[in-house]
C-alpha cells in the first residue's frame, strides 16, 4: 500500500544549500535509499546520492537520517511515523560535493599513515603457524565496511575541524589495534597510535560504538586496549621497569 | 540544552547546515538522568562524608567509612585505628580519594560525566558546546591513564568491603550467626564492588588483554575470557554498585540514629 512521504532533503554544494520539501511516494517494505531513488527518478532528476550494494555491505550510502549518521539502504520507512517529515542530509564531517555526496578522501589519506603488516619470518618449515584463540580478537575488526559513518558522528573531527590533522579516528583505532594485536606482526604500534593517529583525543565517549552498522565493538573491544596499551608505554613506570628486568616484550 | 542552538558557522566545504544538530528524538533524556544520579549522588556522598556521625550501627559499619582508620572509630571495629582526628577530615575522608579516583578515572564513568556534564558530546550527533577540544592529551585529563593504579587500590578495597559484610553475620556481642536487612545490605554492596572492579578495563588489560599470543598463555587467557564476560556490563555494574553503595550508608545510618530498627532474620 503505497502513501505519500514528506521528504527534506538537503541539497546544494560547497557555496550554498538548503533543505527542500518534496512529496514522494513510499512503498510498504521500502528503505530511505528507495524513495530517494524515486524522488531522483521522478523530480529530482540530477540528485547527487551515491549507493552501490543495496545490502548494508559496501558503505557507500551514509548520510544523515533525521540527524542520526545511518546506512541510507539499511534505514527502513517502517521505523518511521508515517505523517513524519523525514530530513535527510550529507554526512556532516566531510566537505560536500554536491546533495547528498562528500569528499571522504580524509579517511583515504589516514589509512595511507598506517605501516602495513610487517610479518616475522616464517618458521623453518617455510610456514606461519597460529592458533585460532591468537587471531580471534582482531576478527571482530575485520568486519569493518569502512562506511565512514563512526569517523563522522565522531565529535573530535566533527566539532572541531583543526582536529583532523592530528586525529586518524575511530575506524583507524581498530586497524592499529587489530594489527597491534596481531601474533605475527612487528611493528610496534603503541607510539603511533599515540602520536600520529592521537588517541589522546578520544574521549571514549562511544558514538562511534552507537552508530557502527556491523555492530562492532570499537570503543570496548578496540579503543580503550588500545588506550591500555599506550598507557603501558607511557604512563606506567612499572611496566616499563617490568619490560626492562624480564626482557619480555609481548 | 535546545536542540534549536546554532553553533558557530558551518566549517568551509562542509554542508551549510546551522542547527546544533538534525536529531528529533529527545537526546537530551539520557545526560539529564545520568546528571540527576550521579549529581545526587556526589551531593548525598559528600554530606554522608562529611558529617562524622550515625556511620555505624553495629554490627554494621556504612561502607563509604571501611576502613575506619582513626582514633574515633568504633572499638569493635578490627582494623587499627592509627590515624588521629584531625580538622574536618572524617574517617571517611581519609579513604575515600581512592574508590573516588577509581569511579572518577573508570572509563565508563569518563563517558558518562563527559557528556553529561561537560557536553562533550552531549549525544551522538548533536554539536558540543565547546569551541576548543583537547581531549585526554593535556593535564589534567591525561591523568585518566593512571586508572590501573587506582584498580589496584580498589582490589584492596572490595577485600576490605567483603570482610565487612562478613562480621555483619555477628551479633551484638560479637557473636556469629545473626543476619539481618543491614547483613543484605553490605552483602550487596560487597558483591556489586568486587564485580564492577573486576569488571574493570584496566582489569581486562592487566589479566591477558596486553598480550598478542594468548595460547602461549591458557591460564591468563583464560582469566581474561571471564573477564570480558563480566566487563560487557560494566555500565551496569557501575550504577549497580554506586547506588547500592549510597543506600547501604542510608540504611545504616537510618538505624545509627534511631529512625528505624534494624530488621533481623536470625
Ligand atoms: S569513542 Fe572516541 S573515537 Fe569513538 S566517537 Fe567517541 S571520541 Fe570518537
Ligand atoms: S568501524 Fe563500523 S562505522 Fe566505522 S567505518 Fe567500519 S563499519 Fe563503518
Ligand atoms: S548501498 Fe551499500 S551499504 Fe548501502
Ligand atoms: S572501573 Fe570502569 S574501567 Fe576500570
Amino acid at each position: 500500500m503505497g502513501y505519500d512521504l514528506q521528504l527534506r532533503v538537503w541539497r546544494g554544494d560547497a557555496a550554498k544549500g538548503d533543505f527542500i520539501d518534496f512529496t514522494v511516494e513510499a512503498e510498504e517494505g521500502e528503505v530511505v535509499l528507495d524513495v530517494l531513488h524515486r524522488l531522483q527518478a521522478t523530480q529530482a532528476g540530477d540528485l547527487a546520492v551515491r549507493w552501490n550494494c543495496k545490502a548494508g555491505k559496501c558503505g557507500s550510502c551514509s548520510m544523515e537520517v533525521n540527524g542520526h549518521p545511518r546506512l541510507s539502504c539499511m534505514t527502513r520507512l517502517s521505523d518511521f511515523d508515517r505523517a513524519e517529515t523525514i530530513s535527510v542530509s550529507p554526512l556532516r564531517t566531510f566537505p560536500v560535493i554536491k546533495d547528498l555526496v562528500t569528499d571522504v578522501s580524509f579517511n583515504y589519506e589516514k589509512a595511507k599513515e598506517v605501516p602495513a603488516f610487517a610479518p616475522r619470518p616464517k618458521d623453518p618449515d617455510g610456514t606461519y603457524r597460529m592458533m585460532q584463540e591468537d587471531v580471534e580478537r582482531g576478527q571482530e575488526f575485520r568486519k569493518c565496511i569502512e562506511c565512514w559513518l563512526c569517523q563522522n558522528t565522531c565529535h573530535v573531527i566533527r566539532d572541531h575541524e583543526e582536529n583532523k590533522p592530528a586525529f586518524a579516528g575511530p575506524r583507524y583505532f581498530i586497524r592499529y589495534a587489530e594489527l597491534d594485536m596481531h601474533p605475527l606482526d612487528t611493528n610496534d604500534r603503541r607510539t603511533l597510535t599515540d602520536k600520529q593517529a592521537g588517541i589522546g583525543l578520544c574521549n571514549i565517549t562511544k558514538c562511534c560504538t552507537e552508530v557502527c552498522p556491523e555492530g562492532i565493538k570499537i570503543t570496548d573491544n578496540g579503543i580503550i586496549p588500545m588506550k591500555e596499551r599506550v598507557a603501558d608505554r607511557k604512563y606506567d613506570p612499572l611496566v616499563w621497569l617490568g619490560s626492562k628486568i624480564f626482557r619480555r616484550g609481548e | 540544552m535546545s536542540a534549536q542552538t546554532t553553533v558557530q558557522a558551518p566549517t568551509p566545504g562542509r554542508a551549510r547546515i546551522t542547527a546544533r544538530t538534525m536529531r528529533k528524538d529527545r537526546w537530551w533524556i539520557g545526560p539529564l538522568v545520568t546528571a540527576v544520579v550521579l549529581g545526587g549522588f556526589v551531593v548525598y556522598g559528600t554530606w554522608a562524608a562529611l558529617v562524622n556521625a550515625n556511620y555505624y550501627a553495629e554490627p554494621y559499619l556504612s561502607p563509604l567509612y571501611a576502613p575506619c582508620l582513626t582514633s574515633s572509630c568504633p572499638e569493635q571495629l578490627l582494623e587499627p585505628r592509627f590515624l588521629a582526628d584531625w580538622w574536618i577530615l572524617t574517617p571517611a575522608l581519609f579513604i575515600l580519594p581512592f574508590p573516588l579516583g577509581f569511579r572518577l578515572t573508570c572509563y565508563y564513568y569518563r563517558k558518562a560525566y563527559y557528556r553529561a556534564f561537560w557536553g562533550s558530546p552531549p549525544a551522538c550527533a548533536v554539536g558540543e558546546p565547546h569551541k576548543r577540544y583537547t581531549g585526554e592529551t593535556r593535564f589534567p585529563l591525561i591523568l585518566q591513564n593512571v586508572h590501573r593504579y587506582f584498580f589496584y587500590f580498589a582490589l584492596i578495597f572490595a577485600a576490605i568491603n567483603i570482610e565487612h559484610a562478613i562480621l555483619a553475620f555477628r551479633n551484638h556481642e560479637g557473636e556469629w550467626g545473626h543476619m539481618g536487612v543491614g547483613t543484605l545490605f553490605l552483602v550487596a554492596n560487597a558483591v556489586l564492588l568486587t564485580v564492577y572492579t573486576l569488571s574493570c578495563h584496566s582489569c581486562r588489560h592487566i589479566t591477558g588483554g596486553r598480550l598478542n599470543h594468548f595460547s602461549r598463555h591458557p591460564v591468563r587467557y583464560w582469566l581474561w575470557t571471564q573477564v570480558s564476560k563480566l566487563n560487557g556490563r560494566h555500565m551496569e555494574w557501575a550504577w549497580a554498585s554506586l547506588v547500592v553503595v549510597a543506600l547501604a550508608d542510608l540504611y545504616i545510618r537510618l538505624v545509627a540514629n534511631g529512625t528505624i530498627t534494624d530488621i533481623t532474620f536470625f
